[in-house]
């Protein structure tokens, strides 16, 4: 219940914001959704999991050349159409190499999702034909439910049908990550999170328990990402190099960890930070460095564990 | 002749040179409530641990029912029915001790991979983690987060998560280490009377506590530097001075009453 008002609160945020801000900073938001769908999922395996995943910006990244591909390359515009694919694609890969990285647990794991982020990254580089190399793909404007909306400018179209697009898709990703976490199979996962073995002896099979959970990360990721290449217009390699995997642990670690609304509230914030430190200091990357250092040791439950904090102690 | 659930034959575990069982045979029958003694160092965790499959043999082998043990897989072999605990109390602190239990319940259903429905929606699983709170007088603590439990309630919760799978075989290693020693008799007996309510057939646990021992074990396995020593009921086992000498050094004369 307490979920369900939280999300609505949420939501009507994000459907006032378009008309309080006007077109230029809802044009900034389509990526904070496409962040959020994306770390609503790593959250799964990072948060409630327990694995620490340094390369997942190749799902983001396989969400978005999905998009780009399917748009440019096969002259598939349905949205609708491209997602599914991205969907599959990402659920494939993550099926595959989850088979091998699961083996593993802590640094080792982490270092495994790093080889293979990096492999991917090189990946895109090299096989120009189907990628563009270094110059990526852009993305030409896909269609939503059949409709082309060719009439309207690029802004338009992102900060009107597309944004609303995203912000649907954003919201039955969310609600369908609700149920997850709060499921049988979420518990088993935190179960195994906190102790494998006692787990296990539970009659849990850990192992499967985390491929779900690595693989249901992947596809939430590519969503993400084909909604990223459409709101910056193209898929470039860039998007899955490791830097990128780092922003994403450090956006959940900002939010909250292992919290619902971590990523969303991560993915806010982080933008604003972002936005603000560049716009005043040219050691953005050191003040946001600092913020993430004193996160962690002041307030390990991040902006979402201090509201919380802030509101318990209110109600006293 | 009753049942026979587990039979252990002839089982070595060597760590490098050091030898930690050796040769050790024994089986264990329903109805059955088996203390292993013995020393420290004398391998009765590395027992309890082979015989749950956790550690492979060098040599012999492990029977549950009458399969072997080897390369089942602690999950297969909890959801089969041999459940274990472990020596230092295992809670996942964050959970309450309703979805603590409810992981056991979930698993025996075939529920684990059910992703979206809420848990606590699932009403014939909450209906016996109910059943297995109240079995273990915890049934007012149902909403309380496990790292605020006290230790001995710790213990209990997380020996109940493991008997939700409602075991035929129990192995329970240290189930009143680090309690004092006023509660370890509530504990076992808590303990007691809930796994006879839930099902279980057997239990086997590692106990230091002699008069624990003499109330509640109805056969007595002794183990010294990895070899079995004894295998026989308490009353036997209190009334031989040379084996307690070899087992316990020193035995507090109340036990013997």
């Amino acid at each position: 219940m307490k979920t369900i008002l939280a999300f609505l609160a949420v939501l009507a945020a994000f459907v006032a914001a378009p008309f309080a801000l006007g077109p230029y900073y809802t044009t900034l938001i389509i990526p904070i959704l496409a962040y959020a769908i994306a770390l609503t999922g790593l959250n799964l395996l990072f948060g409630y999991g327990g694995l620490l995943s340094f390369g997942h910006a190749m799902f983001l990244a396989i969400g978005a050349y999905a998009s780009a591909v399917m748009g440019a390359k096969l002259g598939v515009r349905a949205f609708e159409a491209q997602l599914i694919v991205a969907m599959l694609a990402s659920g494939t890969v993550a099926a595959l190499i989850g088979l091998l990285c699961l083996r593993y647990t802590t640094i080792f794991f982490s270092m495994l999702t790093l080889a293979f982020g990096m492999i991917f990254h090189s990946f895109l580089f090299k096989f120009y034909d189907l990628t563009g190399g270094e110059s990526g793909i852009s993305v030409p404007r896909p269609s939503l439910f059949g409709a082309s909306f060719a009439s309207m400018s690029k802004t338009a179209f992102l900060v009107g049908p597309f944004y609303w697009y995203a912000l649907g898709l954003f919201s039955v990703m969310f609600l369908l990550m609700a149920l997850i976490v709060s499921s049988p199979f979420g518990l088993a996962l935190k179960a195994g999170r906190d102790n494998e073995r006692k787990t296990s002896f539970l009659g849990v099979p850990v192992f499967k328990v985390r491929y779900v959970a690595f693989i249901l990360s992947g596809i939430y990721c590519a969503v993400g990402g084909a909604v990223l290449a459409v709101s910056i217009g193209a898929a470039d390699p860039e998007l899955s190099y490791w830097t990128q995997s780092g922003n994403m642990i450090f956006i959940i670690i900002l939010g909250g960890l292992g919290q619902l609304f971590g990523p969303i509230v991560g993915a806010v914030s982080f933008t604003l930070l972002q936005d603000t430190l560049m716009a005043n200091t040219e050691y953005w990357r050191f003040a946001l460095g600092a913020i993430l250092a004193l996160i962690i040791i002041f307030a390990p439950r991040g902006i979402l564990g201090l509201i919380t904090r802030a509101l318990e102690w209110r109600r006293r | 002749m009753t049942e026979m659930l587990l039979r252990a034959l002839n089982i070595t575990k060597r760590y490098g040179a050091f030898t930690a069982l050796a040769g050790v045979s024994f089986d264990i029958s329903k109805g059955e409530v088996v203390a292993v003694v013995g020393p420290n160092g004398a391998g009765k965790t590395t027992l309890v641990n082979t015989l749950s499959g956790l550690f492979m043999p060098d040599e012999g082998g492990v029977m549950f029912e009458g399969r072997p043990v080897a390369g089942l897989g602690a999950s297969a072999l909890a959801l089969r029915g041999l459940a274990r605990s472990f020596q230092l109390v295992t809670i996942y602190p964050s959970f309450t001790v309703a979805e603590m239990i409810s992981v056991g319940a979930f698993a025996r259903a075939g529920q684990t991979f059910r992703l979206l429905r809420p848990s606590a929606t699932c009403r014939r699983e909450q209906a016996q983690v109910r059943e297995v709170a109240a079995a273990f007088g915890l049934e007012h603590r149902l909403e309380t987060t496990c790292s605020a439990l006290s230790q001995g309630e710790k213990k209990l919760v997380d020996i109940a998560s493991a008997l939700t799978l409602r075991p035929r075989l129990m192995l329970l290693d240290e189930p009143t280490s680090g309690i004092s020693s006023a509660d370890k008799d509530r504990i076992m007996e808590t303990l007691l009377a809930a796994a006879q309510r839930l099902g279980v057939e057997s239990l086997v646990l590692v106990e230091h506590d002699m008069e624990l021992i003499a109330r509640y074990a109805t056969r007595v396995i002794g183990l010294k530097a990895g070899s079995l020593v004894a295998d026989m009921p308490p009353d036997a086992f209190f009334r031989d001075p040379a084996v307690i000498e070899t087992l316990v050094g020193k035995v507090p004369h109340n036990a013997l009453g």
